[in-house]
């Protein structure tokens, strides 16, 4: 068997149902053999598509994604979609074509040393330098991308490797990893996490993606019904459990649910499960809740401690923690008091509700509560990067697993439609929603034809303000004003380009439209393209200003004219 | 204040560049850096000097734990070790000078290694301090090339 067919037979036995990928010439002789294998490949319009596609595939399911890029160019394609899936924790596996071996390191045609480049913004990587070798890098490439903290692994392959033989009759020779096993810390610091939860007067409970990733959502679930302590989430968090429910306060950061910033603020000793306190959560580390106690449940030790000091550090998956402070506090028959506490939680949700003008403009927001309002909290949600991002974060109630993807660490435009054509191949007969702007689409717009050569059920709500919109409402808040090269004249009759791809396209200018485009577009079989004509000078508030407190937010407070923050 | 980490590796290529550039790119301070193979041929092992306080290193330990290919990470600054550098100096020694260099030599416990007509190479080893001391006391006669390698260590035998 030869390099080529090994690898299409090692993703079948794998269970991958779907590669995404690019060819040319380092791997023609891959695709020669996938080609004519049962392995279903898909071919995007650009290798960033591939790479991102994969990245929402492995987002739905769990599993990893796997891309495939020629050497060279097709390489530096992936970079960006590399980093985004890091920063995110998403496992992927990316095969890269590399010159042939004889050729390395002399700037032959198509070479590029991807190795070193990725080298920073990936998990792991290899060269296979010996076709001897395949079998057992292939096999732990698929360990690392899965295990521990979940990340993207590149294998790059110089392009006679794929014609070398590799004898499967011989059991191959496993690489085993030498590390020693990871103090936990678990049994001891249990008593004393209990303890310190139950003592707590306001204790919150903080979920990131690590609940997601390591499907923990279960039993955070119950670990909620049991102790009645309010949670919020983060971005990424975003889904861990329904946030339907009464005690599930929504998100927190700089563009958090008020109640939730302020929950976040006023918590005496705080449960962080599977989140790495970044800065568009924190703002200055070091003002962070400094007279709150944290407990800090993560898998990657290196987390710990690292933003924000954690009083109480645990290494541990946050599904096994779970499970066993569950188990610890019913046996001991744990009371906790949270009565007060979650008064003063709805009373600020009375105070400080989200809210938004309606008026003749159409506004993004209700575009988004009634995509919600028909799709339901069970629907899978994709977004772009930008204010619709946020509005859908804010507006947008998730109740499902592995139903909400978004580019929350790298914030990579572009990422909204191939992660949305992913996804809907790793969840096959259900809608895929995409909230994008009129800048994020238009990065990847070459995906559309992917997305109707494959007849994906892809809604495609474009938030259309006519301007990066995020970012020039900083302009507004903080630049007085400068709208420097935000505006985005000469964009393109989107209706005219959906057409133009043979993709059914809608358009929505009045408020009224609304809730019969939405449901036109929800019934139709197939990509729709639903261009939102909206409001361009529609800001994203509440704002925590950057650099401040989560506290505080600035927003427009209910029976107040103006802008203003919370005191 | 300075640490001394030994951190055992599989020994693979690109093992060097991952540890090199994860303290460039996570802004760690590498004061020096030594490799070379261990008793098992497959296993290397680093020696890192590195600046920082508790936090910092704490973190520089995790960072390189989860490397793949690093196998153990011991903070041995605060264990009995022993540390040796290796000098190479070579220095200005006209046969006036010759007498008092070999003296110095004599007095560090070094060696000279080379002689030259207007020049001699000693070579020493010897702990941060003790390098110093041989540069300074050297330093008069006129220093024409000066190679030095990182710090290796190891933790003393149970007495
Ligand atoms: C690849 C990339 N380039 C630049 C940015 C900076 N950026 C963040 S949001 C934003 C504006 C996004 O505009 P649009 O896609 O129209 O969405 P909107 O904010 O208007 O909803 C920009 C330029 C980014 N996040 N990613």
């Amino acid at each position: 068997m030869n390099g080529a067919e090994y690898l299409v037979k090692f993703f079948q036995d794998k269970g991958v149902d779907v590669i995404f990928g690019y060819p040319g010439g380092s791997v023609i002789f891959l695709y020669d053999v996938l080609g004519k294998s049962t392995l279903k490949h898909v071919l995007t319009r650009h290798e960033q598509g591939a790479v991102h596609a994969a990245d929402g595939y492995a987002r739905v399911t769990g599993k990893p994604g796997v891309c495939f890029a020629t050497s060279g160019p097709g390489a530096t394609n992936l970079v960006t979609g590399l980093a985004n899936a890091y920063l995110d924790s998403v496992p992927l596996i990316a095969i890269t074509g590399q010159v042939a071996l004889n050729c390395i390191g002399r700037d032959s045609f198509q070479e590029a040393d991807i190795i070193g480049i990725t080298m920073p913004i990936i998990k792991h990587s290899y060269m296979v330098k010996e076709i001897e070798q395949l079998p057992a890098i292939m096999e732990e490439a698929w360990n690392v991308a899965v295990s521990g903290r979940p990340g993207p692994v590149v294998v790059d392959i110089p392009k006679d490797m794929f014609m070398g033989t590799v004898d499967i009759s011989v059991p191959h020779k496993r690489i085993v990893t030498r590390k020693g096993p990871q103090k936990n810390g678990l049994e001891e610091q249990l008593p004393k996490i209990i303890e310190a939860l139950s003592r707590a007067e306001r204790p919150l409970i903080f979920a990131g993606g690590g609940i997601i990733s390591g499907q923990a959502g279960e039993e955070l679930r119950k670990f909620v019904d049991y102790t009645h302590i309010p949670m919020v989430t983060s971005l990424m968090g975003k889904g861990a459990i329904p946030e339907t429910r009464e005690d599930v306060l929504g998100m927190v950061g700089m563009h958090g649910k008020p109640a939730a910033n302020l929950a976040l603020s006023a918590c005496d000793v705080m449960l962080a499960l599977g989140v790495r306190f970044s800065d568009r959560v924190t703002g200055d580390p070091k003002k962070f809740l400094p007279d709150t106690a944290i407990i800090h449940v993560d898998i990657d030790a290196a987390e710990l401690s690292k933003n924000v000091i954690a009083e109480i550090p645990v290494v541990c998956d946050a599904g096994k923690f779970l499970n066993k402070i569950l188990e610890k506090m019913k046996e001991k028959k744990t009371k906790f008091h949270v009565q007060g506490w979650l008064e003063q939680i709805k009373e600020w949700q009375r105070k400080y509700p989200l809210s938004y003008e309606k008026g003749a403009c159409l506004k993004p927001q209700q575009v988004i509560e009634e995509v919600a309002r028909q799709a339901g909290d069970k629907a899978v949600v994709v977004t772009d990067v930008g204010q619709h991002q946020m509005f859908a974060a804010q507006y947008y109630p998730i109740g499902g697993v592995r139903n909400f993807l978004t580019s929350g660490g790298l914030g990579t435009m572009g990422f909204g439609l191939p992660a949305a054509i992913g996804a809907a191949f790793g969840r096959p007969g259900e809608n895929v929603l995409l909230f994008t702007g009129d800048g994020g689409i238009q990065m990847n717009i070459q995906e559309l034809a992917t997305a109707v050569k494959n007849r994906l059920p892809v809604k495609i709500f474009l938030l259309n303000n006519v301007c990066l919109g995020m970012v020039r409402q900083w302009q507004e808040l903080f630049f007085a004003g400068n709208y420097a090269h935000t505006l985005l004249e000469g964009n393109p009759d989107f209706m005219k380009l959906a057409d133009a791809y043979g993709m059914k396209a809608l358009k929505i200018t009045d408020p009224k439209e609304v809730a019969a485009m939405v449901s036109q577009a929800l019934s139709e079989p197939g990509p729709v393209f639903v261009e939102c004509v909206i409001d361009q000078g529609e800001n994203v508030f509440p704002i925590v200003p950057p650099g401040g407190k989560p506290s505080e937010m600035l927003g427009r407070w209910p029976g107040e004219a103006h802008i203003s923050r919370i005191s | 204040m300075k640490h001394t980490l030994a951190v055992l590796v599989e020994n693979q290529p690109g093992v060097l560049s991952h540890v090199a550039g994860l303290f460039a790119r996570r802004g760690y301070n590498i004061e020096s850096l030594a490799v070379g193979e261990t008793e098992d041929s497959s296993i290397s092992r680093i020696t890192l000097v590195v600046e920082g306080d508790e936090k910092v290193i704490e973190q520089v330990s995790k960072q390189l734990n989860k490397q793949v290919e690093v196998i153990k990470v011991n903070d041995i600054t605060n264990d009995e070790i022993v540390v040796r550098q290796l000098l190479l100096l070579k220095v200005a020694a006209d046969l006036a000078a010759r007498q008092e260099i070999m003296q110095i030599v004599e007095i560090f416990r070094c060696r000279i290694v080379d002689i030259g007509k207007r020049s001699l190479i000693v070579e020493a080893t010897g702990d941060e301090e003790k390098i110093q001391a041989i540069i300074k006391s050297l330093r008069p006669f006129g220093i024409q090339e000066l190679v030095r390698t990182g710090n290796v260590a190891m933790v003393r035998g149970v007495k």
